[in-house]
């Protein structure tokens, strides 16, 4: 690989490079999903339409009874979450997807899955918001998912795939996690990662699930004496409760952390200045932007969190430390960038974002780029200089414009 | 009815009054203790999970009708052998703690959501017998949708519906159920019509539905209704125990702490008041015609998942990183149904068999609305970082809106085809411009709609020097998109070359 991607040795888990078979199927995000979580052993699927999160529902509905495994669409994204909640109190896999409006509705039963302590993988196709807000990509479900969401003390473990290929296989590790640590995890994906395709390399395993019947309800005598429940009405057994929980969140911050970096330290080039955080799709657009500036000879890098929570705290405190700035790159309103300067002691972050639905472009990351290293280099003729943004604007004839905009031609205009 | 278990239950009955006048005469303590007064197994003989210092006692008030309820379904239980099998769902309300009595597997849920929760316990657990207790306010007012819903499925879930009228345990606020003129903590000069509507009636309001199996309405007024309705208990978990789908039983309870009544009160008023707004009775029985619904065993082996995703394991593509190979940014744009995101798919196929490093983007929008759209396709040698092409080396544009929007978007050296009734277009960049009569080409081969095809045949004859994409490559393309229509297979290849064709001809 050219452009080497390296971990640093004090970073608690670094990313292996995907290998060189990639296999032969142009796959969907969406459909990856849908692929990871049955090799991963997903019993169950409880589902409500909504885009751009449909096809993993399209999916689970053609895949799962052709193996016998539990489809149901349900009445509402309420009745799904909770659908989980009871095949999840089974000790089965189980999962739910949506996307924001349905994800704000599903917190309710987010919060009891996290209170009664029940494995679950449930995905966020992020969507622009609030309220309706439309069917444009968008990252603003960030606060609502790493922050826990709904009532009460608790965090879901989020992991964030940025390409088809992890969308599958942070699905199998997500089912992983949620039963290692009786957790709900989030996959917190984006309309761009759920719509676009790339070539998917298969699980290399399949597993059969067995339902843990120390704690899980499953209608037999073996778990006959098991309760499923967050229900505590002493208060200091509640609080002992909660303690515990926040002992678990503390181990899977030991644990779980997981992030990528791309041209931050290494022996091949000059250490990074500069260092943009982003995830998801943003982090695509990203190492596009680093790829051009590096080639330029800026100094910058790129720290992408694959854990969102927890999130890569001591890793940018180290490199704050090391006096590197940091541009938060994402498509809400700074919402990961509050992570960001908690983790570099209140240091000032810098951001780039779109929101609204419309996908930040490469431009825009390398304009703040050459704004913050303020190099000559910066006035370079590049066709992603400012200066060229004119140039940007499709030219249309008047005699077009007319045409495009008269009612009868509605109907042809683009939709980007 | 006349049906086995009421018969049976008739006789108990009959056998019940006789030890009691036996009991006049030859006082048999030890045996009436045993028959009458003893817990069923199901419930539990002591409620530890309750803590406190009575663990003896339950936590309902006195003359509550949960305490009757709770032993019905106990022995029925008992009856019927299913204690190992049961799981009882507790809701929020009076019963939250259900699990404290119910000797057996025990799920707490959300308020209103249990029947959410048991389609999903029923659905990983076929065997599970799966009961959801709930109030008045959980099932008919907060969780209303899910009880039709699943009642509507016809899972296989046991509801009983404990109607008092009344919130009791958040302190005897108006339900769904109050009756007109009933005063309640917020209806407080009597439930107006007017302003709340009016009782809600569950059992008729299911009955409407095709899929449950068993709908009665019981009371808990007298011994007599009480005896009827353990009939209508044991006739639903019997139904469970066949797995054969929904039952739903009404029990009109006391609640004489929050309707602040006595023992005398409490029973008139459910006789008086609410048996005429709810009629006691079985609406449903299709117990007898109703076979058992079968489910299929999951299946998580390798071998069943690789043939329905069509894996071949021994047939992987190596995916070449090659340093030196220039990243091409494709972008085809048209209107919806002119094949534009099929196009860019295929092209993406193409590549992917080539073991080149490929992603594929369209825009997403209300296509069901009419409109354009357009794909981004990236073709690289390394790991690709932005799937979006916003600046492109080459353009496909189907229409004219498309070529105006895109146009100036292609980078110098780059390539625009377009379908040649868009009319004459020229640029001054080092652009290189081709006008394709896509629509002819594909025409003339049988299939005007393959018009897409034709201009990726224009761009195979134009790469074909260029080392990017091989004619191989391009023919996988084309098997892969038309995997599932294989007639269109060779069509669309015959086009493909009629369009590299077209190009050859018309390239001096």
């Amino acid at each position: 690989m050219a452009n080497q991607m390296n971990a640093s040795n004090n970073s608690p888990t670094c990313v292996e490079i995907p290998g060189s078979k990639l296999g032969s199927q142009m796959t969907k995000g969406n459909t990856a999903i849908i692929i990871g979580a049955m090799y991963a052993g997903c019993d169950c699927f409880f589902g409500y339409p909504i885009t751009p999160a449909n096809e993993i529902l399209h999916e689970a509905s053609k895949y799962f009874p052709m193996v016998g495994r539990k489809f149901v669409q349900a009445e509402s994204e309420e009745a799904a979450i909770n659908m989980v909640y009871g095949g999840a109190s089974a000790g089965h896999r189980v999962m739910t997807a949506s996307s924001g409006p349905g994800i704000s509705l599903k917190q309710e039963g987010i919060t009891f899955l996290a209170g009664a302590e029940l494995p679950s993988v449930i995905v966020d196709v992020m969507r622009a918001g609030p309220g309706l807000g439309n069917i444009g990509p968008e990252q603003s479900d960030y606060s609502q998912i790493t922050k826990g969401g709904g009532h009460g003390n608790y965090k879901t473990i989020v992991l964030a795939p940025n390409s088809v290929q992890e969308m599958c296989d942070l699905t199998m590790k997500a089912f992983e996690l949620a039963d290692k640590y009786r957790s709900p995890v989030v996959i917190l994906a984006d309309g761009v990662l759920g719509q676009m395709a790339e070539p998917l390399e298969f699980p290399k395993k399949a597993i059969e699930h067995i339902p843990d019947d120390n704690w899980a309800v499953r209608g037999n005598k073996k778990t006959m004496e098991n309760l499923v429940t967050s229900i505590f009405l002493d208060f200091n057994l509640l609080e002992e409760f909660n303690q515990e929980l926040q002992v678990k969140y503390k181990e899977i911050e030991r644990q779980e952390v997981d992030f990528e970096e791309y041209y931050i330290e290494g022996e091949d080039f000059e250490d990074a200045e500069l260092i943009l955080i982003s995830y998801g799709i943003s982090s695509r657009l990203s190492k596009t932007a680093v790829d051009i500036a590096r080639e330029k000879g800026f100094k910058v890098g790129l720290l992408r969190p694959i854990s969102l929570f927890p999130f890569p705290q001591e890793r940018i405190f180290q490199l704050a430390k090391k006096n590197c700035e940091f541009v938060s790159v994402e498509m809400s309103n700074g919402q990961m960038l509050e992570d960001i300067k908690m983790s570099a002691n209140f240091k000032d972050i810098h951001l780039v974002n779109r929101m609204g639905g419309n996908l930040i472009e490469v431009a825009e990351i390398l304009e703040k780029i050459y704004e913050l290293l303020n190099s000559e280099n910066s006035k370079s003729n590049s066709s992603y200089d400012k200066d060229n943004k004119e140039l940007n604007e499709p030219y249309i004839e008047k005699k077009y414009k007319d045409e495009i905009n008269s009612e009868n031609n509605l109907n042809s205009r683009i939709i980007d | 009815m006349k049906n086995h278990s009421s018969i049976n239950v008739d006789s108990h009955s009959k056998e019940f009054e006789t030890k009691i006048t036996n009991q006049n005469t030859n006082l048999d303590l030890e045996e009436f203790e045993t028959k009458i007064i003893k817990k069923p197994k199901s419930i539990n003989d002591s409620f530890t999970r309750k803590g406190g210092d009575f663990p003896n006692v339950t936590h309902y008030c006195a003359g509550c009708g949960h305490g009757i309820l709770h032993k019905l379904i106990g022995e029925a239980m008992d009856d019927l052998d299913i204690q190992e099998r049961s799981v009882m769902i507790s809701p929020v309300g009076c019963s939250v703690f259900c699990y404290y009595y119910f000797n057996c597997g025990n799920v707490q849920t959300a308020h209103g959501r249990a029947p959410a929760v048991g389609t999903g316990i029923t659905r990983a657990e076929n065997n599970a017998i799966v009961m959801a207790y709930q109030g008045d306010g959980d099932l008919a007012s907060i969780g209303l949708n899910e009880t039709i819903q699943a009642a509507n499925r016809g899972e296989k879930i046991a509801v009983f519906f404990i109607n008092n009228t009344i919130y009791g345990m958040t302190g005897g606020q108006m339900a769904p159920t109050t009756l007109i003129g009933e005063v309640t903590i917020t209806s407080q000069g009597g439930r107006d019509p007017d302003s709340t509507g009016y009782p809600m009636h569950m059992c008729e309001l299911l009955d409407n539905l095709e899929a449950p199996v068993f709908i009665e309405r019981v009371s808990l007024a007298d011994v007599k209704q009480v005896r009827k309705a353990k009939i209508a208990i044991k006739k639903a978990l019997q139904v469970q125990k066949e797995g054969k789908g929904y039952t739903f039983i009404e029990v009109l309870s006391p609640c004489p702490t929050n309707l602040r009544q006595d023992a005398k009160g409490a029973e008139e008023f459910i006789k008086n008041h609410m048996e005429k707004e709810f009629p006691v009775k079985r609406f449903r029985d299709k117990s007898k015609e109703t076979k058992p619904l079968v489910r299929n065993e999951s299946d998580f082996s390798m071998e069943s998942l690789d043939k329905i995703f069509k894996v071949d394991r021994k047939n992987d593509v190596e995916t070449i990183s090659k340093t030196d190979f220039e990243n091409v940014n494709v972008k085809i744009a048209g209107f919806g149904g002119q094949g534009v995101l099929s196009a860019g798919l295929t092209l993406a196929e193409a590549a992917c068999s080539e073991g080149r490093h490929v992603s594929w983007y369209p825009s997403y929008g209300p296509e069901q609305r009419g409109g354009t759209s357009n794909c981004s396709v990236v073709i690289a040698g390394d790991t690709i970082g932005s799937p979006v092409v916003n600046e492109c080396d080459v353009l496909i544009a189907l229409n004219k809106p498309a070529l105006e929007k895109f146009k100036e978007k292609v980078k110098e050296k780059g390539l625009i085809i377009y379908d040649s009734r868009i009319g004459e277009y020229k640029t001054d960049k080092k652009i290189k411009v081709v006008s394709v009569p896509a629509v002819d080409i594909a025409t003339s081969c049988g299939n005007p709609k393959a018009m897409n095809t034709a201009i990726l045949g224009v761009l195979m004859e134009i790469g074909k020097n260029k080392n990017i994409l091989s004619k191989d490559a391009y023919y996988e393309g084309i098997r892969e998109i038309f995997a599932s229509k294989p007639k269109l297979i060779d069509l669309n290849i015959e086009v493909l070359e009629a369009g590299a064709k077209w190009m050859r001809e018309n390239s001096k």
